[in-house]
This record gives C-alpha cells, structure tokens and sequence, in this order.
C-alpha cells in the first residue's frame, strides 16, 4: 500500500497554498531557495521548510551544481499533473458519454405526456 | 470515439471542448435539471451522485455529493449559478471539498449550433496560476484513476437506464 502512503504525503504536502505556489513555479523551471524565496517574501528557511514537505512527498528534487542546489520538479510531480489532466478527461468522457445517452432519450420522447414541467 | 477536448490556456485557464448529437436546448436543460444532472455527472464508473441541490436562476445555489460504491469517502461540490441565458450560456462559479475546499473555479459554458447538433465550449479561470498548478497536482485523482481502472474490468458500462423523467 505504498501508493495509499504516498496519496496522504501528496495530499499534505498540496494542502498549503505556498507549496502550491512553489510547485507552480518550479513547472516553470528549476529554482534555488533565494529564487523561491525572493516572489513570496519570505526568508529561506521557511522555504526550505516546505521544500522538504515536497521533496517528502516525492514531487520535488534538487541537484548540486557547485554551491547551488536547484530544486525542479520531480517526475513525480510532473506525473501527478498529466494524471490530473488525463483523469479529469477520462472524467468527463465518461460523464458525456452518459449525457449523450440522456440526450437521445430526451429528444425521442419529446412529444409523449411524460416529460417534466 | 474520444470527442471531447481538454486544454490549458494561459495561466488560469482550462478548456474543454464537447459536441452532443442533441439541440442546444436539451443540452442546456441537462446541465440544469436536477433530475437529470444525476443522471451524467458522474465521471468515472463507480461513482453515484446521492445529492444534486441545484437552484438553477442567477444568484442560485447548488451542490453535488458524489459517493463511490466501494470507496468509503466521497466528495462535494457547492457552487452559484452567476448568469443563465437560455440555451445558449451558463456562467457558474464553484469549489471542491476534498474534503480540504478547493479554490474557486470560475466556468463559462457555452452551447452553440453545431450542424443538427450543439458545440460545448466550458472556459474554466482559476485565481491564479499556482491554483491552477495545485488542480493539476492534486494526487487524489491519481487514487481514481486506479481504482477507476479497476471497476472499469469489473463493472459492465450501461447499468444506467437513461429518461427523461419519471
């Protein structure tokens, strides 16, 4: 059940609109902790604080490039977000599939009694 | 067989594209009658939608409870309805509750003439682009999507029975 593990660490670490903003970021390309630090006006060991909070949940990673250690977003992360793309499609195939199906039920009966006011 | 079209735009934007084989008017009304709201807004297989509050004028309120026939914890939408033009436009803004609420979702809906049938166009606008990168991060659907998979092996399609009324 790593999976359901992984789900809660997601979840947590999505919960906070600054984790949000900082994933937002990173989708844009890699960031240091100054950069990150810098649009949120906050001082950099918040961020790193919630860094960690992604990195734990495997949506954030870091590379060493010199004295720099970027952060981008992890496969994981990138993962997460074509799953929510292709899951809200899939989502919405499947629910206009179903309304196709009312449509043509609607269209036939239109002239019997028993449609609704 | 796959008609529908999903996109981002922007920063804040999301767009779905759908033809139905029916008049705007009927597609219209299906995205306004409780009744039959329940009937399609469904999503993937496995889920039913026990609760479908819909007050459909501008200024009216709705909400959607959907639960998964296995899943132990379902999930709610609340939403107002901005502006109605009959067959033609529905602006409605709405959240999730998963059970964290989500931020506002702004969507426009429009319902255009196509050929003998009609042509959906949905604009969502998120706040911002953090917020539209939090949608698209949320792990949750990746949950769904299994077990969406999952019941698909497992569950005919087509234990609905679809009218009109009843």
């Amino acid at each position: 059940m790593q999976e359901v593990a992984n789900l809660d660490a997601v979840f947590l670490a999505m919960a906070d609109p600054t984790r949000r903003a900082i994933l937002a970021r990173l989708a844009k390309g890699e960031a240091t902790v100054m950069e990150l630090a810098e649009p949120f006006s906050m001082t950099q060991p918040a961020v790193s604080q919630h860094l960690k909070v992604l990195e734990g949940a495997g949506l954030v990673m870091s590379r060493v490039d010199g004295a720099r250690r970027p952060r981008r977003l992890a496969p994981a992360g990138i993962d997460v977000m074509e799953q929510w793309l292709s899951m809200l499609r899939r989502g919405m195939e499947k629910s206009y599939d179903r309304l196709d199906a009312v449509l043509a039920s609607m269209e036939v009966p239109k002239r019997k009694k028993g449609r609704r006011s | 067989m796959s008609k529908l079209t999903l996109k981002t735009e922007g920063d804040t934007h999301v767009i779905v594209t759908r033809h139905f084989a029916a008049p705007p008017e009927a597609v219209y009304r299906a995205h306004l009658d409780p009744k039959i709201v329940q009937k399609w807004l469904l999503g993937p297989e496995g889920w039913t939608m026990p609760v479908c509050d819909l007050d459909a004028r501008a200024g009216g309120k709705f909400r959607y409870e959907w639960k998964h026939e296995t899943k132990g914890q379902g999930f709610h939408i609340t939403g107002e309805f901005v502006e109605l033009k009959p067959h033609s436009k529905i602006v409605h803004i709405e959240r999730m509750f998963l059970p964290q609420q989500t931020p506002d979702n702004h969507i426009e809906t429009r319902f255009e003439p196509d050929g003998s049938g009609t042509l959906m166009t949905m604009r969502m606008t998120l706040p911002d682009e953090a917020t539209r990168a939090a949608m698209l991060s949320t792990g949750m659907e990746k949950g769904m999507e299994n077990s969406y998979e999952r019941l698909e092996k497992m569950i005919p399609v087509g234990g609905l029975r679809m009218e009109t009324g009843k």
